[in-house]
């Protein structure tokens, strides 16, 4: 669908950058079964990122980017943390807003664009770190739920503000110390999960983001269903190594520890009945399609 | 209208430049331009403009997102003219002058740096001049408050001496600049530099 929407002047082709030639020749956009297999064919599912060496969150974000079903129309929105530097670097629209208002300006942004683009699809991903979601933006993040507004809401949950070098979050885990909480967590980490399901989200998850399978399956339900039906909350567990002691190749095992059955990032999803619904539309749908391809190259081989 | 005692000349100026406009500089009406903050006839700062590129040692011009994307009919007319002005310009300088065209593909604030050799980034634009001694600059295509922004670093980091083809009312914080810019007058230039080749070169 949209390859077409973006060219270069052709005159000036040759003087571009490589990774905008890279963008108009082969970007996954309009790629019905794009997905987190595509990372590293294309520079658009970020190359590169300005992230530590082997953060958990620039993995994070790489799935999410390669999952995200219609990204020419979808505008993300972000909060001041690690994720506003990689923002830069992505070849979707985003909006930083300020600090912890990141469900209020997706809130306005999401009716803008239905009132402005009748008919089209546009889909509306709040990307926000804990503090963000959890402490400063509780507020913006509940009543966005309450009044139900159709986007999705994901954070990246690394239980403490990292980026401003380790305090307390909502999110922290009991008894936790940190470099700059040396008191350590003296009340239970923050319920959100739950919190997101009474307060009128239909589509759930709790996990980390160890398994990019996963991580593609969940982002699309959350944005079918956003776009559809109603709110919807992800909380992804993100390690901030560099807070938690550990080395740049350890943020993979610290997310399987963390999701170890009774562990506090086991995998937990809430789906509503029309939520249920829906999803199980879409899959039977995606069933016909891949069986068509099947069948189609099968004709093709013959 | 009282006109400004202030001059908008090739910096460094310092940090933090004031805004041209509030130093009382005002914009060309149509069929005008500005040079320094003068109004004058358009024809004049045609003629201004061809000299600086003939002169300059690293005459470049940066083509901005609404020349560089052909988003319509009009813009990809407008790269066609900005690559002719560019081929023209590298005809008629010496063999010790250096043409560059660099882009402005768009304007994210790129973390952790950019590369200077291929792009210019409108916060911070001084490091593409500097890297590149880049003595003469022409933006085209440019949003204007993205042009403002980065003019302005020029004006206060860089001697570079700027030239804004503006395709709305022009640019205060340009040493140089036109108003309502179409691929006719863009090429309009690339005539007058071929008209003054030779008469003009570069400072030793």
């Amino acid at each position: 669908m949209s390859l077409e929407r973006i060219k270069i002047a052709p005159e000036l082709y040759d003087i571009m950058p490589p990774e905008y030639q890279d963008l108009v020749q082969r970007a996954t956009y309009g790629k019905e079964s794009r997905g987190w297999k595509d990372i590293g064919t294309t520079k658009e599912l970020i190359e590169e990122h300005s992230l530590c060496a082997g953060c958990p969150e620039s993995m994070a974000f790489r799935y999410i980017l390669a999952s995200l079903p219609n990204p020419e129309d979808t505008v993300m929105v972000g909060s001041t943390g690690c994720t506003s530097l990689v923002f830069p670097h992505v070849a979707v629209h985003n909006i930083h807003s300020l600090f912890g208002n990141q469900n209020a300006v997706a809130s306005g942004l999401k009716r803008a664009l239905a009132l402005r683009f009748p008919g089209r699809i546009k889909d509306v991903v709040v990307l926000a770190g804990d503090g963000a979601t959890v402490d400063i933006g509780l507020d913006m993040t509940l009543q966005s739920w309450f009044r139900q507004e159709k986007f999705t809401t994901i954070c990246f949950d690394n239980e403490l503000y990292a980026n401003t070098g380790g305090q307390e979050s909502g999110l922290m885990q009991k008894g936790f110390v940190a470099k700059m909480a040396p008191v350590g967590k003296t009340f239970e980490k923050v319920r959100l999960p739950e919190i997101a399901r009474e307060s009128g989200c239909h589509y759930v998850v709790n996990c980390t983001v160890s398994k990019p399978n996963l991580v593609e399956k969940v982002v699309k339900n959350a944005v079918y269903v956003a776009r559809e039906i109603g709110p919807t909350y992800i909380q992804f567990y993100t390690p901030c190594i560099l807070e938690i002691g550990k080395n740049s190749m350890e943020g993979l095992q610290e997310m399987r520890d963390a999701e170890k059955p009774n562990e506090r990032f086991a995998y937990k999803e809430y789906v509503s009945d029309a939520a249920k619904e829906l999803l199980a539309e879409i899959a039977a749908k995606e069933k016909e399609r891949k069986a068509a391809a099947k069948k189609q190259l099968a004709g093709q081989n013959a | 209208m009282a006109t400004s005692s202030y001059k908008v000349l090739p910096g460094p100026e310092h940090f933090l430049p004031p805004a041209a406009a509030a130093m009382g500089i005002r914009l060309p009406n149509p069929g005008e331009a500005h040079i320094h903050g003068e109004i004058v006839p358009e024809e004049k700062a045609m003629e201004v403009a061809a000299k600086q590129f003939l002169m300059a040692k690293v005459p470049t011009i940066f083509p901005g997102p609404l020349v560089l994307w052909a988003w319509n009919e009009k813009a990809a007319q407008k790269a066609k003219a900005v690559r002719h002005l560019f081929e023209t310009i590298k005809e008629c300088v010496t063999p010790s002058q250096r043409p560059m065209l660099i882009p402005m593909p768009d304007y994210r604030p790129k973390y952790p740096k950019i590369n200077p050799e291929i792009e210019i980034n409108p916060n911070h634009p001084n490091l593409t001049i500097w890297h590149n001694k880049i003595d003469t600059c022409m933006f085209v295509g440019v949003h204007c408050h993205q042009a403002n922004l980065s003019l302005k670093i020029i004006r206060g980091g860089t001697s570079c001496y700027t030239i804004a083809m503006c395709a709305q009312a022009g640019h205060e914080d340009a040493m140089l600049s036109f108003r309502d810019a179409t691929a006719e007058k863009i090429l309009k230039l690339a005539e007058w530099i071929k008209k003054l080749k030779g008469t003009v070169g570069p400072s030793q």
